[in-house]
């Protein structure tokens, strides 16, 4: 397009970008600005205000106990992405190398469940869990995040086993050694970035799940989205609060996403859907 | 026996797919047909069984029955419908744009493509809870700003023909990355030199898009639409936390509806039953996404 031609072109362009940015950017200025305001200031809608660490000192004391809501979150976390990656990476790493009879129905079988509604999943399992002594408990929530992951980590791995050559292995495969020293000491550091962008993913995608942690928790392991949707409710408007507790949930979430954002433009986007 | 071994390695992964999504598919199937209200029962129970003679047999369906008779489950599926078109054709078409302003350089794009992921990358919990402060009549930012064009505007979360546009906005907010992201690796592929030969042939910059950009864009055009189709399904945390459904019944759709009659009222059984009003879309949507993108090599 030739800008000299098309000035008009060019500023309607340019309006496009700054309005885009101002669109994304507004509503997560607005949660981390209030965060640091006085409630007199959030309601008096100031864009530049004295700020303040008394919401985070708040939040952290009882009744909110946001401590221990984020280490809810921290653990339930971690330990959903510790069983998936290797869970996955090893399924991921067959279904790429190995010629398994069925293999085709089972990664559709893989990729259909990632299409099931989680508030049918969560319906049986909070009914399992209530016999068994699982409601409440951080163990529990993990294990049922297991579904929003590990189909996700394994379509995900596959393709990025898929790019690396089967030749890399074969000298190992001479010496004999057994598949998992080849797919520990060749294949993971060589699909390191895929892993550990795999892995971020599915950190993200627990730490933000609201519906199974609402429906399998209510005091002990409540996760800090389900903890900052309940303030609401105690003692009124709360806003200076809420943004509070929304900076500690977003501020890990924008720094990694940095790490997300370039792998996405880099690489292929193939079987990256959830 | 080597190959038996191989097995091996897709055992764990299939034992958590085939625990965490395909038994809690086939035990909601089976409560579907089964009368559970936490509050009376402490077990489930067929709605009928053999005992009850062949002539009673129907009665497996009471759930579905009385779904056919809630007024509720009518609304559900037109908000729920209402709500996927919305947000498919917004995100999708919003995509596109942002790709294409993107697919360029000038001035701010750098920043724009540095900022581009972090609303989807946000808990949509928390851009739930935010939108419902944005818009709240008397503190919120929008309604602020939307004062002057009148005061049912600025109480947008209290009207029932302006909410649901609320979610729709707050939802579109959150996906538009994914698409855009997804557009942006079609456009990167699209053949540089067919464009730049179409231009010295005299065409139009809207002629070299509608003639080769477009086509090349179709297929992950399909893509994009069924995927957010299916995710628009699912959507359940910004409708709970901005309106709970309300006002009225105006933003209540069915994934929420589900919610609302399992674990307000506990009653499973239906709740099971209504959540198959999902779960067959859902599964053509799959069938479709599946065809489109794991074609068989011809």
């Amino acid at each position: 397009m030739n800008g000299t031609r098309l000035p008009t072109l060019r500023v309607l362009e340019f309006a496009a970008t700054f309005l885009a940015c101002a669109v994304i950017l507004v509503p997560i200025y607005w949660i981390l600005s209030n965060g640091f305001k006085s409630l007199v200031d959030v309601f008096a809608l100031k864009w530049l205000f004295a700020p303040t660490l008394e919401n985070f000192q708040r939040i952290f004391a009882a009744p909110f106990s946001i401590g221990e809501k984020l280490a809810n979150s921290l653990i339930v976390s971690l330990a959903a992405v510790a069983i998936a990656v290797p869970v996955a990476t090893l399924a991921a790493y067959a279904f790429s190398r190995f010629a398994l009879r069925g293999a085709r129905g089972l990664v559709l079988a893989i990729v259909f469940s990632q299409f099931i509604p989680p508030v049918v999943i969560v319906l049986p399992y909070f009914l399992l869990f209530r016999d068994l002594g699982l409601y409440d408990t951080r163990i529990g929530l993990a294990l049922v995040e297991l579904a929003l992951v590990t189909p996700f980590a394994v379509l995900m791995l596959k393709s990025t086993i898929d790019q690396i050559p089967r030749e890399v292995e074969e000298a190992a495969a001479m010496d004999g050694a057994t598949r998992l020293r080849i797919i520990l000491d060749i294949v993971a550091p060589l699909a390191a970035s895929g892993i550990i962008t795999a892995a971020l993913l599915c950190f993200i995608l627990t730490w933000n799940d609201f519906l199974f942690a609402l429906i399998l928790t209510s005091k002990d392991a409540v996760t800090l989205p389900v903890g900052l949707a309940m303030f609401g409710g105690e003692e009124g408007v709360l806003w200076h609060l809420i943004s509070a507790g929304g900076t500690l949930l977003m501020l890990p979430m924008l720094l990694l996403s940095l790490h997300i954002q370039k792998y996405y433009l880099e690489g292929s986007f193939a079987g990256v859907d959830r | 026996m080597r190959h038996a071994s191989r097995y091996l390695f897709v055992v764990p992964a299939l034992v958590v797919v085939l625990a965490t999504a395909f038994w809690p598919l086939a035990r909601a199937l089976a409560l579907a047909f089964q009368e559970w209200q936490l509050a009376k029962a402490d077990a489930p129970a067929w709605l009928w069984t053999p005992a009850d003679g062949f002539a009673h047999v129907a009665d497996l369906w009471l759930n579905f029955e009385r779904m056919a008779e809630d007024p509720l489950v009518w609304n559900a599926v037109q908000v729920t419908v209402f709500f996927t078109i919305a947000t498919v054709v917004l995100t999708v078409g919003f995509g596109l744009a942002l790709a294409l302003l993107l697919s360029r350089g000038g001035p701010l794009k750098s920043l724009l493509r540095a900022i581009l992921i972090l609303p989807f990358v946000m808990s949509p919990a928390l851009i739930g809870v935010s939108w419902r402060f944005m818009f709240n009549p008397e503190h919120g930012l929008f309604s602020a700003l939307a004062r002057p064009l009148g005061g049912a505007v600025a109480d947008a979360l209290g009207s029932a023909t302006l909410a649901p546009w609320v979610v729709v906005s707050a939802d579109v907010w959150h996906w538009v990355p994914y698409t855009t992201l997804m557009f942006m690796a079609a456009l990167a592929v699209v053949p540089r030199d067919a464009l730049e030969a179409a231009r010295m042939d005299g065409a139009t910059p809207w002629q070299g898009f509608r003639d080769i950009t477009f086509p090349h864009l179709v297929p992950t055009l399909a893509v994009a639409a069924v995927l957010k189709c299916i995710f628009s399904l699912k959507a359940f945390d910004l409708i709970y936390t901005i309106t709970g459904g309300g006002p009225g019944n105006a933003t209540q759709v069915l994934s929420h509806y589900v919610y609302f009659q399992g674990f307000k009222y506990f009653d499973l059984g239906y709740a099971s039953a209504l959540s198959f009003l999902l779960i067959v879309p859902m599964a053509l949507l799959a069938w479709l996404y599946i065809r489109l993108s794991y074609r068989v090599p011809a």
